[in-house]
């Protein structure tokens, strides 16, 4: 595939955000790529779900959520942080949404990206069938997948899918994947018993290659989202899990051998 | 050069000192004002260089000295700490106007007795009409006061004040001490001959370098007797022991060179504390201090009985005394440096001048000296350069993470060239450092005058609105009604011919304050210490420097681009608004108040005397009747703020950003000061966009009237919606190499930003990548609005707070309210 069919790849995003430095290694520009499979209940980004365009009300003003543009157009954006990449090892997450809901394009900005020198993770819950993963793991720096749960009717319950799919694809992506690391987002009344982290801690470990998991506290900043788009908060008043909890499964989770990292 | 980067513990000693430090509120003393005035007066007639010299010698010879409780560096400018001497010779009356206000006033507060006011009243008798103020005055063409006036711009600071702004040569007086320099301007004297064209001046200059420097010698001695006698009177052993030594170390330098490491401080200090004796000013800046002092350290490092903790403590106890030193100044320019601020800069790391990485032991002994004492002075900064060692920008960037504002960073590889581009040596630039806020030059062998000015450039741009009027009145070049300007390029025309004007005015008021200085004020004691002035026998003030420039600064480059972009676009491009919308908008301040009736009454009001900021602008407004126009205006404002804005990477406006500041930075070099040296530009307001944003009407980048400018070269308070790498993108693209004089960006942190050694990581490669694309400085604040906001509400909780301000930091609560809010709106990069 030429390079210029890449750059007019299309795809759709709702957010680009630069200076990260917890989602893979360095600085890092985030490219937010609208549409998902899931509908994680305690979801900190519900204008992420739909592929469609849609309004949101933030602060008082209407908000237009979903853009269309080119691998060119988002290229022009993460360029402009080359220098900051280069000095701290960091580039370019593809976050969602689910990612890989626009394999296509999303193929066709890691390459992009990739051959411009710029290192590439993607944030991803691998929730598709393999064959639309497999071409892009050459591409892929880093992979940050989302583990929630180890059992499947659970993981429906608070996601509306089951985990068998995620899992399968976990151990195979795991087998070539250059650097994976597991994260969990800890939500009280979902996952956040020693015995439930526990598990996914030993599947993590588990996994060919993955020395890694990141623990991510659940937090309510999406609060305002929902209602900005006339949805309805799940998560009732669901309280942060506390500092000490998080140390306390960070321990438990640690107790299997695998180094822990509350956040990102 | 091998370094060690582990440092060793804060001791007691230190806790003490400061809490010592901080008993006393800061006080007026009057014995420099009176001990100055009588040699004055028993000198009448004499050359003004020996009648300097003289005055400085009975002020040594008689001023109170004081050895405070457990120091080990002695020498204090005040009995009482923080405390301040008065410099009538260069300005007074304020200071008599101000007699009242002084202990009230809300930036940089400072006690006064009834009987000390007396007292400098007496002496102030003498001095009407023989300041340099007064004659700097007299200097200056009516159109540059009507200009200053107008408050186009402010040379304030060299017109009430002395000079300062200087990095003498410590290193020479810690190597010959100043017998060696009594003896080189003996030598000097042997060689010229009474035919000589110049030997008049040249005799006077190196008689006056004699008396100076023999002054003192003897006022060094004389701390010697006190700690000997204090030794005598002392019952603890080991203080006992102390003083013994302090009395040593004060009988042998700053005569003779320094022998010891513990010598060496003292000496630095005795240096450091009489230039300011001498000359007032601030930002007199020990520079490269972990380079001179290095010979120093390395010996007793060799010795048998090196002690590193006890070197750390004697680092740690220069670092109190750097903060013991206080100033005075006029209510206006308090607001202006507001914070007690010395500016004594003091900075590591960099190159040799070969060219070789000069970091040292003393390099992170410095840094962690910041974080033993936890104050806001020295300003502390570093510098950077492709081989700058990792581990020295990370405990650097510890340094950052404590919130304290220091240290700031500096990049070598545009300031060398930028210094080699004005005529210094490629050795002399690699061996800069920083006076002050952020201003480069070589130490010991220049006279820069770094902060000649403020020069306000939004003013300027109203003067386009107005045809050059203020208030009814012409003080610019005439220039066609705005409204018949037709093309944006005119547009730009026009502003640029209100600058050009406005800049020969500057220079001319710059000139006229040079000339008074010289002529009023000359330095002797500082003189012997800056190369050059010996050899030509004149003083700094009349051109004896090896390197002489003035450095005014402009500032409101963001407001400026901002504006000029929103013209462009809405007015000129998209013709969604006509410029005589705009004007009326303006004039409405956006439809917030009726702004004329508002603007006489502030007037008025100020010309009785009353000080009018923002909060008073509003409770103006208040009692006014809306303008039936304001929604219209109210709109425009939001259109202007849909418009691109400086400060998120985007070409074009910051295209015309880089343009703006050429509008300031290119015509200025073309002038010469009185010294034969160059004009070169800054680019930074220090803290004056607050009170100088409050005498700026709206401006058309949407900023109301009355509100603080952007701080230096950052992008407008909450402008920079992208991130601190599109914001600090934006700032690269200025072109900081032309601004010689300095470039100040500040970027405030949230604490989690820095957390961990990952966050460190991205800290310092955040510095890093905006210094690959031609950054000049940066400084940051590591503290949450939430954090500021409570400090606002609840000061006694946060005593020891310390924000970055511009070019130096300050201890929060002791900043106006207005500033504290300037800061707290400053945009906060979070990270994620």
């Amino acid at each position: 595939m030429s390079e210029n069919k890449d750059l007019l790849t299309w795809g759709r995003v709702f957010d680009i955000q630069k200076f990260s430095t917890h989602d893979g290694p360095g600085i890092r520009t985030i490219v937010f790529l609208k549409g998902c499979i899931l509908r994680c209940r305690w979801c900190c980004n519900p204008e992420s779900q739909s592929y469609e365009i849609e309004d949101m009300i933030q602060g008082g003003k209407t908000k237009t959520i979903g853009k269309d543009v080119t691998v060119a157009d988002v290229f022009e954006i993460i360029k402009q942080d080359k220098a900051y990449y280069s000095r701290s090892g960091g580039g370019i997450t593809l976050s969602g949404g689910e990612t890989l809901c626009q394999a296509e394009f999303a193929e066709a900005l890691l390459r992009t990206c990739k051959n411009y020198g710029i290192n590439t993770a993607i944030e991803t819950t691998l929730c598709v069938p393999f064959y639309m993963i497999e071409p892009l793991i050459p591409l892929i720096d880093t992979f940050l997948v989302d583990i929630k749960h180890m059992n499947s009717a659970k993981h429906e319950e608070f996601t509306t899918m089951k985990n068998e799919l995620i899992l399968q694809n976990a151990v195979k992506v795991a087998q070539r994947a250059k650097n994976f690391i597991v994260r969990v987002p800890v939500i009280p009344t979902f996952n956040d018993t020693e015995e439930e982290i526990i598990e996914i801690a030993r599947f993590a470990k588990s996994l060919n290659g993955v020395k890694q998991m990141h623990l991510l506290p659940y937090h309510r900043l999406g609060y305002d989202k929902y209602i900005g788009l006339g949805r309805e908060y799940k998560m009732g008043d669901v309280h942060p899990p506390e500092k000490e909890k998080m140390n306390a499964l960070k321990k438990a989770a640690e107790s299997v051998g695998i180094t822990v990292v509350i956040g990102g | 050069m091998k370094y060690t980067v582990e440092t060793a513990e804060k001791t007691q000693r230190i806790e003490l000192l400061k809490k010592n430090l901080m008993v006393a509120k800061p006080t007026i003393e009057t014995d420099r004002a009176v001990l100055l005035t009588e040699s004055y007066m028993n000198t009448e007639g004499e050359p003004m260089v020996i009648r300097r010299a003289k005055a400085f010698k009975n002020i040594l010879d008689n001023i109170p000295i004081v050895i405070r409780d457990h120091e080990l560096v002695v020498g204090s400018t005040a009995k009482v700490s923080r405390g301040c001497q008065i410099f009538p010779e260069f300005s007074c009356s304020w200071i008599e106007d101000e007699f009242d206000t002084l202990a009230t006033r809300s930036a940089d507060p400072f006690e006064i007795s009834d009987e000390n006011k007396k007292i400098l009243a007496g002496v102030f008798k003498y001095w009407k009409g023989r300041t340099t103020s007064e004659l700097a005055s007299s200097y200056m063409t009516p159109e540059t006061r009507d200009a200053i006036g107008a408050n186009i711009f402010t040379v304030g600071n060299y017109f009430f004040n002395g000079v300062g702004h200087v990095t003498v040569r410590y290193d020479k007086v810690l190597k010959i001490g100043y017998k060696g320099i009594i003896a080189e301007a003996e030598a000097e004297l042997e060689k010229i001959n009474p035919g000589d064209a110049d030997y008049v001046t040249k005799a006077a200059l190196l008689n006056a370098v004699i008396i100076s420097a023999g002054a003192a010698i003897n006022y060094a001695n004389r701390y010697a007797a006190l700690a000997l006698q204090m030794a005598e009177k002392e019952t603890d052993s080991t203080r006992k022991k102390e003083l013994l030594n302090i009395a040593l170390n004060c009988s042998h330098v700053p005569a003779n060179g320094a022998e010891t490491f513990w010598e060496a401080c003292q000496s630095f200090w005795f240096v450091q504390m009489l230039v300011q004796t001498e000359s007032n000013g601030h930002s007199i800046s020990p520079g490269r201090f972990d380079q001179y002092m290095y010979p120093y350290y390395e010996s007793y490092k060799n010795s048998p009985d090196f002690d590193k903790s006890f070197a750390q403590e004697l680092i740690d106890c220069v670092w109190i005394k750097l903060n013991d030193m206080n100033k005075v100044r006029d209510a206006v320019s308090a607001e202006g440096f507001a914070g007690y601020s010395m500016f004594q800069n003091l900075i590591v790391g960099g190159q040799t001048a070969e060219g070789l990485d000069a970091t040292n032991d003393l390099s992170f002994m410095c840094i962690a000296a910041c974080m033993h004492v936890m104050l806001p002075q020295p300003s502390f900064s570093i510098r950077v350069w492709n081989k700058t060692p990792h581990e020295l920008l990370l405990k650097a960037a510890e340094l950052t993470r404590t919130g304290s504002g220091l240290p700031a960073y500096y990049n070598d590889e545009v300031i060398i060239p930028a210094l080699i581009s004005r005529g210094l040596t490629v050795e002399d630039a690699r061996e800069y450092n920083i006076i002050g806020c952020v201003e480069p030059q070589k130490a010991g062998k220049t006279w820069g005058w770094h902060d000649a000015a403020f020069f306000n450039m939004c003013r300027v741009l109203e003067l386009v609105f107005s045809q050059g009027e203020d208030h009814g009145k012409q003080i610019s070049v005439r220039t066609k009604p705005v409204e018949e300007i037709a093309t944006f390029e005119e547009f730009m025309d026009v502003y640029k011919a209100h600058m050009n004007y406005m800049i020969s005015l500057l220079i001319n008021a710059d000139n006229a304050i040079d000339v008074a200085h010289a002529e009023r004020c000359p330095l002797p004691y500082l003189s012997a210490m800056i190369d050059g002035c010996i050899e030509s026998g004149k003083t700094v003030e009349q051109g004896g420097a090896i390197y002489n420039f003035t450095g005014p600064q402009g500032f409101g480059v963001a407001n400026v681009a901002d504006s000029l972009y929103a013209i462009k676009t809405l007015v000129y491009d998209q013709k969604k608004i006509t410029i005589s919308d705009l004007k009326k908008a303006l004039l409405s301040n956006y439809g917030k108040n009726s702004s004329d009736i508002a603007d006489k009454i502030r007037r008025e009001l100020e010309a009785h005397g009353v000080k009018v900021g923002e909060k008073e602008m509003a409770e103006i407004n208040k009692l006014l009747p809306a303008d039936s126009n304001s929604s219209v205006y109210a709109q425009i404002r939001d259109m202007i703020l849909e418009v691109d804005k400086f400060g998120n990477d985007l070409e074009e406006v910051d295209a015309l950003a880089r343009e703006a500041a050429y509008t300031y930075t290119k015509p200025l070099q073309q002038y010469k000061n009185p010294r034969g040296g160059a004009y070169h530009a800054g680019l930074y307001p220090v803290s004056a966009n607050v009170p100088l944003g409050a005498q700026t009407g709206a401006t058309p980048d949407g900023r109301y009237a009355y509100t603080p400018m952007a701080d230096g070269v950052s992008p407008s308070a909450g402008m920079d919606t992208h991130g601190p790498t599109a914001s600090a993108n934006s700032v690269a693209k200025l072109d900081h190499g032309i601004a010689s004089n300095g470039t100040l960006f500040n970027m405030k942190f949230h604490p989690s930003a820095l957390e961990g050694v990952s966050g460190l990581e991205s800290f310092v490669s955040l510095v890093r990548g905006y210094f690959d694309q031609k950054g000049m400085h940066v400084q940051f604040n590591v503290v949450s609005r939430e954090t500021l906001r409570d400090a606002q509400l609840h000061p006694e909780k946060y005593q020891s707070l310390i924000v970055r301000v511009a070019g130096y930091s300050a201890l929060f609560t002791t900043l106006s309210k207005s500033l504290q809010d300037d800061i707290i709106n400053r945009t906060e990069q979070g990270s994620f």
